[in-house]
This record gives structure tokens, sequence and C-alpha cells, in this order.
């Protein structure tokens, strides 16, 4: 593992450490209802203070489920996810792709350049190209 | 940070669509120049806007015993200024509203206001401040997207307190009160979104050095050297 790829995994450890702890130690035992939603907590503090307030509207669609709920959430983060990972998957096959060429234009200069023994390699070298 | 739907009151509600329109209506702006101008810089506004779909998706326990999610705003102002990450915060916000029930049309303005304008804008400052004293990059990136989460939910507890001022300690107690919820809560998800934007930095630093080039991420930094040489020059005489 390259010392890159060390400190990438180690930065995604700490994450995950950071959302494990909570509730290894149990830290939402206190409360009725543990590890709910700070919004919806928001929304409990809100009738504390005015027990009178009616929201005057109401959203347009409401998953029917929390099922349906969490189904749509997995897509909105998946919908995320895939795009990253389009957009890395792609730097990296063009970044490779480049690398090729250059490596190919190499092999085929070098011999060019009057390399005895280098004739089979710059056939080979710029076949590649003519083909694309 | 998500005021659910009709629970900010009706002037409420508007005024902060009001306080948000033009910074929407700049960023759509900004980023149709960008598009025009440099059609390469798509793909990378796609994943900017990607990165604030994931994080804001994921909801993370935290040390007060409740769940909450990052916003994901720091990377994309850092990248494309903040305008643009105007726009694609509320493209997450309009999804999750709509959608999932999340948030809601009558308090768009208002948590556009908190994720998509405060956030990005006041991670854009810090991170610019950073760079202009030599921070290192990561560092810089980290601090960035650890205040643009952190100031959304200030913000959002802020609105709160403003429309449900306590009975008998005002607006102070009410702030108090939304603060502990919201403010707390977050500050280990804060931790967490700028070790993964910084962790989303480093692949771009490894895979995208010609764009990041283009955006002065790594100019900043030669351009903050020379200021300095200049300013203990100007010291000097």
């Amino acid at each position: 593992m390259s010392r890159n790829a060390k400190i990438n995994a180690l930065l995604l450890l700490v994450v995950a450490a950071l959302a494990v702890l909570p509730l290894a130690l149990g830290m939402g035992d206190h409360k009725k209802e543990p590890f709910a939603g700070a919004d919806a907590e928001a929304e409990t503090a809100i009738t504390e203070i005015e027990p009178d307030y009616e929201p005057w509207f109401s959203p347009l669609y409401e998953p029917p489920s929390g099922e349906i709920e969490s189904a749509l959430f997995a897509l909105q983060a998946a919908l995320g996810a895939g795009v990253l990972a389009y957009y890395f998957g792609l730097r990296r096959g063009r970044r490779q792709g480049e690398l090729r060429v250059l490596a190919q234009r190499e092999a085929g200069e070098g011999p060019a350049a009057g390399a005895p023994g280098g004739a089979a390699e710059s056939a080979a070298g710029p076949r590649p190209t003519e083909r694309a | 940070m998500h005021i659910a739907e009709g629970f900010l009151p009706p002037a409420h509600a508007v005024a902060w669509g009001v306080a948000s329109a033009p910074f929407v209506v700049h960023g759509v702006r900004s980023l149709t120049r960008e598009v025009r101008e440099h059609p390469e810089s798509t793909l990378l506004i796609g994943a900017s806007g990607a990165f604030t779909f994931v994080l804001s998706a994921l909801k993370l326990p935290s040390v007060t015993g409740s769940c909450s999610h990052p916003t994901g705003t720091g990377l994309g102002a850092i990248l494309f200024r903040p305008p643009i990450m105007a726009v694609l915060g509320t493209i997450t916000l309009l999804f999750q509203a709509l959608l999932l029930a999340h948030g809601g049309l009558t308090t768009l303005g208002a948590n556009v206001f908190s994720m998509a304008i405060v956030g990005p804008w006041a991670g854009y400052a810090v991170y610019r401040l950073l760079r202009r004293f030599d921070v290192p990059l990561m560092v810089a990136v980290f601090f960035a997207a650890f205040v643009a989460d952190l100031s959304t939910y200030c913000v959002t507890s802020v609105q709160l307190a403003l429309a449900f001022p306590d009975p008998s300690s005002g607006f102070l107690g009410a702030l108090g009160k939304f603060g502990s919820i919201f403010a707390v809560t977050q500050l280990p998800l804060a931790v967490s979104e700028g070790l993964l934007t910084v962790l989303v930095m480093r692949l771009l630093v490894q895979s995208s050095k010609g764009e990041l080039t283009r955006l002065g991420v790594f100019l900043a930094k030669k351009q903050s050297r020379t200021e300095t040489a200049d300013a203990t020059e100007a010291v000097a005489r």
C-alpha cells in the first residue's frame, strides 16, 4: 500500500470512528428516542416554545413509509456516489491513456533515432495509433 | 439543518426567500458563464454537486445522541467559488424538499440561505484567509469544509430563534435551545466533513492537477507567498 493510499484509508477510518463511537458508547441512551434526527428535534422544540404553532403548509409529496423514504435517501446518495465515481474513473482512464500514448511515442521515436535492434519495437509502436 | 415544510411563519419564509433569490440568480449566471467559457469544468462541477448529494444524504450519529448530516458545500465553494455552490446546494435542497419531504418549499429560502449561501461563503472566506497566511492546502481545505458545515447549522439555529423566540428568555434563550440541538450535534460531523473533503481534494490533486491549477487551487499559494514577501519587504523598509 502506497503512502498516499495509507493516508486516504486513515482519513476514512477516522470518519468511520467518529460515526461509530457515539453508538458504541451509548451516547443516545439518555434519550427517549435515541439518535433521532436533529431536524425532528427542532420541530419538537418549536412546539415546546409555541404550543399553538400549526405548520401552515404540508409537503406536496411525502414518502408513504419509512422504507420508501430510506430508498429515496439511498437513491440520492447513490446518484452522488455514481457521478463522483464516474468522474474519478474517467480521470484515471484518461491519464493512463495519455501515459500509454507517451510511452508509445517514446518507443516509436527512440529506434527511429538510429538505435540498432529497435526495428521490431518501432514497427510495433505506431500501430495502435494507426488503429485509433 | 432542514427547517421542515410550513415550520417558518409566512413572513419569515418570504423574507428568507427574498434574501436568497439574488444569490441563486447570480449563481445561475456564474454557472452558465463558467460552463460556456470552460466546458471542461462541467464534469468537475457535476462532481462537486455530487459530493453535496452524497454528504447531505449521509445521516450520522453524533455525541448528543441524535443524528444529523454534513452539507458537502465546502468543496465546491473552494473549487468554483460560492455563487456556483449556491446553485448546486439549491438543487440538492429542492430534490430533498420535493422527493423526501425533507425541508420544504416554503422553507426553501431559509434552507438555501444557510446551506447554499452562508455555508459556502464562510468556508470560502476561511479558505482564502488561511491560504493567504501560507497554511498548507489540505489544512485550509479541512477548516473551510469544517466552517462551511458548522456555520450552516448556526444560521439555521438563528433562523429558528428569530421565528420562535422563547416566551421567557427571548431570542437568546431560543438560540441556546436550537443551538444545542443543531450546533453541538454538528461539531463531530463537521470534523467528518472536513476529513472527507480533504480526502476528495487529495484524490483531485492526484487525478486532476491541470484542472486544479486552472481553478487557482495551487496558484493561490504562490501568490500569497509573493504577497507575504512584499509585506515583509515593506515592513523592513
